[in-house]
């Protein structure tokens, strides 16, 4: 390695490293947070450039702003009291589509379009809370099995093998039929059953980022641990946690509708899942009553869809073991 | 000298695998809110602190935490899971041993399938990735990978076991036989064989995306390897190439996959038994949480566990022969 001819200094300009976009350099502020914080600004530009870029990428991130429109939207979409079994506005029991009601009616005389319009809401709040708790856990034992190293890194190790060989589904039917049937309880069992694959991930990519040069010298410099973690070694993790978190999501919300399906989901708050429950329940399938079960399984899968195509785009741009193809 | 202590920390890794599985089912079901005696007597006219109490030295719940550990242990290594709640008075291990076959040959020949065509896939989308061929499958893959299973499941029982329009049903809706039809020999094989087809077709096509993606992934990677230039060199076809070549290379990190599946065949396919109320271990599982029947619930977890940590050891013992560089590292 040829030895640096002059030491860089940050009063000359951002870090090596960074492309500035051509033009004019732009002002570079002298407080080293600010610094960081301009240097995480062009860098989230440039992978914007790049995920643009990408065709299936852009078409999932469509998608599901559409379905995040529908679910912040939902009482402008449709009237809440069409939930209620017992609303007067409800039509004819299993009636098909029509105008008044374009995707037909539940056993209630309910319409099948409300239930999956406020459904939306159900889907994706447990999915994105369950992803929350499974990134918290994963990237909390990756990042302090990769940065500890040593016995605790074996026995955290240890651990997250054992629930990845765990099977997911009979675990979590366990514990949630052991448990109360609530929403709360559906978020924690997803959770806390999705988070081994994130931490071999943060885990792999900690110990790389460990022994870089500068977390050495800032490590010479006398850092703690927890400056270490929280500024180097944290924000360098953090993109791969992203990408991963987003390919999460999609598989909390196939879990939920797996488990509300199987009759353990909160049977008070609508899901996707919760109406195939109960359509299936109601011998939709014998009867015929396509129109009460396909929006729902369509919605779901056009958001895990969705998921998985901005998942995979912004995998290709922010895993480093992926970048190189 | 190497492969065996190879084999030794495997196995040794599997039984402490099994044993972390045995203390956490243990846990799972005392330190639930309410221990499993309220659980089982809530909601039923029985409920009240006499029946409880009565019920909690029955199950050995009243005795200090380590004795009853040591009651669990006794009891897990000799199968003695105590008695279903829903189906009265049954043994569980009986009760579950009933349903094995089933699901055996619902879900281990429909795992096989899917692993069959899915390599084939695979192998013609990696060889020419970026053809028709390849976007196509993949786009497929994407879309089965997206779908809830037990959804496509009703869609094709509504299909062909309820008929569409002016087309008679096909297919049976359910079931193992015809209930009540006594047949023997070749025409109860048809009968089976007929009830089978639907969930079988079903899980073919759950399964196969997952297989399709990991062998057209590993044979990319193979394909830019130096031997392939060498063989290209030396003058080989394109077809000698891929078959004798690329394809066995790219085989081995899909073939641990495969045979991680084959772990899962006993508690992999919950939600489609249920849907075609095939009666193997998945409906078992299903009639077992509503029934809240935690004996039998907590017998198939500790089968379902174990089918998978004896796949895991298997695959990896299998893979240090396959691959001996796995054995030095």
């Amino acid at each position: 390695m040829r030895p640096p001819e002059t030491l860089p200094t940050y009063e000359e300009g951002p870090p090596a490293g960074v492309e500035l976009e051509p033009g004019p350099p732009p002002e570079v502020p002298r407080n080293p947070r600010r610094i960081a914080w301009t240097r995480r600004g062009i860098s989230a530009r440039r992978v914007w450039k790049t995920y643009r870029k990408s065709l299936l990428g852009m078409v999932g991130l469509v998608v599901l702003i559409f379905f995040a429109l529908v679910a912040i939207f939902a009482p402008l979409l449709a009237d809440k009291q069409g939930l209620d079994a017992t609303c007067p506005c409800n039509g004819t029991p299993f009636s098909p589509p029509s105008l008044e009601f374009p995707l037909g009616t539940d056993n209630f005389g309910r319409s099948v379009l409300t239930l999956t319009i406020w459904g939306s809401r159900i889907s994706l709040m447990v999915g994105l809370f369950a992803t929350a708790i499974s990134m918290l856990i994963g990237s909390f034992i990756g990042i302090l099995a990769g940065y500890r190293g040593g016995t605790s890194e074996s026995v955290l190790m240890r651990l997250t093998d054992w629930f990845l060989v765990i099977p997911f589904l009979p675990l979590a039917i366990v514990l949630a039929s052991v448990l109360d049937r609530s929403l709360g309880v559906i978020v924690f069992v997803i959770g806390v059953t999705s988070w081994p694959a994130t931490a071999r991930i943060v885990r792999a990519q900690v110990l790389s980022i460990k022994t870089r040069p500068y977390v050495e010298r800032s490590r010479a410099l006398g850092a703690s641990g927890w400056h270490l973690n929280t500024r180097h070694i944290l924000p360098n993790v953090g993109p791969l946690i992203f990408a991963n978190t987003i390919l999460t999501v999609a598989i909390a919300i196939l879990s939920e509708s797996t488990l509300a399906f199987l009759g353990l989901g909160d049977p008070l708050s609508i899901s996707w899942g919760t109406i195939l429950d109960f359509a299936f329940s109601a011998g939709a399938a014998y009867a015929g009553q396509w129109w009460w079960i396909v929006p729902p399984g369509l919605a779901i899968v056009f958001v895990v869809l969705a998921f998985t195509l901005c998942g995979f785009a912004l995998d290709e741009i922010l895993n480093p073991k992926l970048r190189k193809r | 000298m190497g492969t065996r202590r190879y084999i030794l920390g495997k196995v040794a890794q599997a039984v402490l695998t099994l044993a972390f599985v045995m203390v956490f089912n243990f846990f799972l079901f005392r330190v639930v809110p309410g221990d499993p005696a309220g659980l089982l007597l809530r909601g039923t006219a029985a409920f009240n602190p006499e029946n409880v109490e009565q019920l909690r030295s029955e199950l050995g719940l009243d005795r200090p935490l380590p004795q009853q550990f040591l009651i669990y242990l006794e009891n897990t290594v000799t199968l003695n899971f105590g008695e279903s709640f829903f189906l009265r008075g049954q043994d569980v291990k009986e009760v579950i041993a009933g349903r094995i076959w089933p699901t055996l040959l619902l879900v281990g020949t429909s795992t096989l399938a899917s692993a069959a065509i899915g390599l084939v896939i695979g192998i013609y989308g990696g060889w020419r990735h970026g053809s028709r061929f390849d976007v196509g499958s993949q786009g497929f893959t994407l879309f089965v990978y997206s779908m809830p299973e037990f959804w496509f499941g009703i869609l094709v029982l509504m299909a062909f076991a309820g008929g569409i329009g002016p087309f008679p049903a096909l297919f049976p809706a359910g079931g193992y036989s015809t209930p009540g039809a006594d047949l023997t020999g070749p025409a109860h094989v048809a009968d089976v064989l007929n009830h089978l087809a639907l969930p079988w077709f079903v899980l073919t096509i759950a399964y196969l995306g997952q297989y399709a993606l990991i062998m057209r992934n590993s044979l990319i990677d193979v394909m830019n390897d130096d031997f392939v230039m060498t063989a290209r060199a030396k003058g080989l076809r394109e077809k000698e190439i891929l078959w004798r070549h690329v394809a066995p290379n790219a085989l081995l990190p899909t073939f641990t996959v495969i045979l991680l599946s084959l772990g899962f065949v006993f508690g992999g396919a919950i939600t489609i038994e249920y849907v075609f109320s095939y009666p193997g271990l998945g409906l078992l599982e299903v009639q077992a949480i509503d029934s809240k029947d935690f004996p039998l619930l907590q017998g198939l977890f500790l089968l379902f566990s174990a089918a998978v940590i004896l796949a895991n050891l298997t695959a990896d013992i299998l893979y240090s022969y396959l691959d001996p560089r796995v054995r030095a590292a």
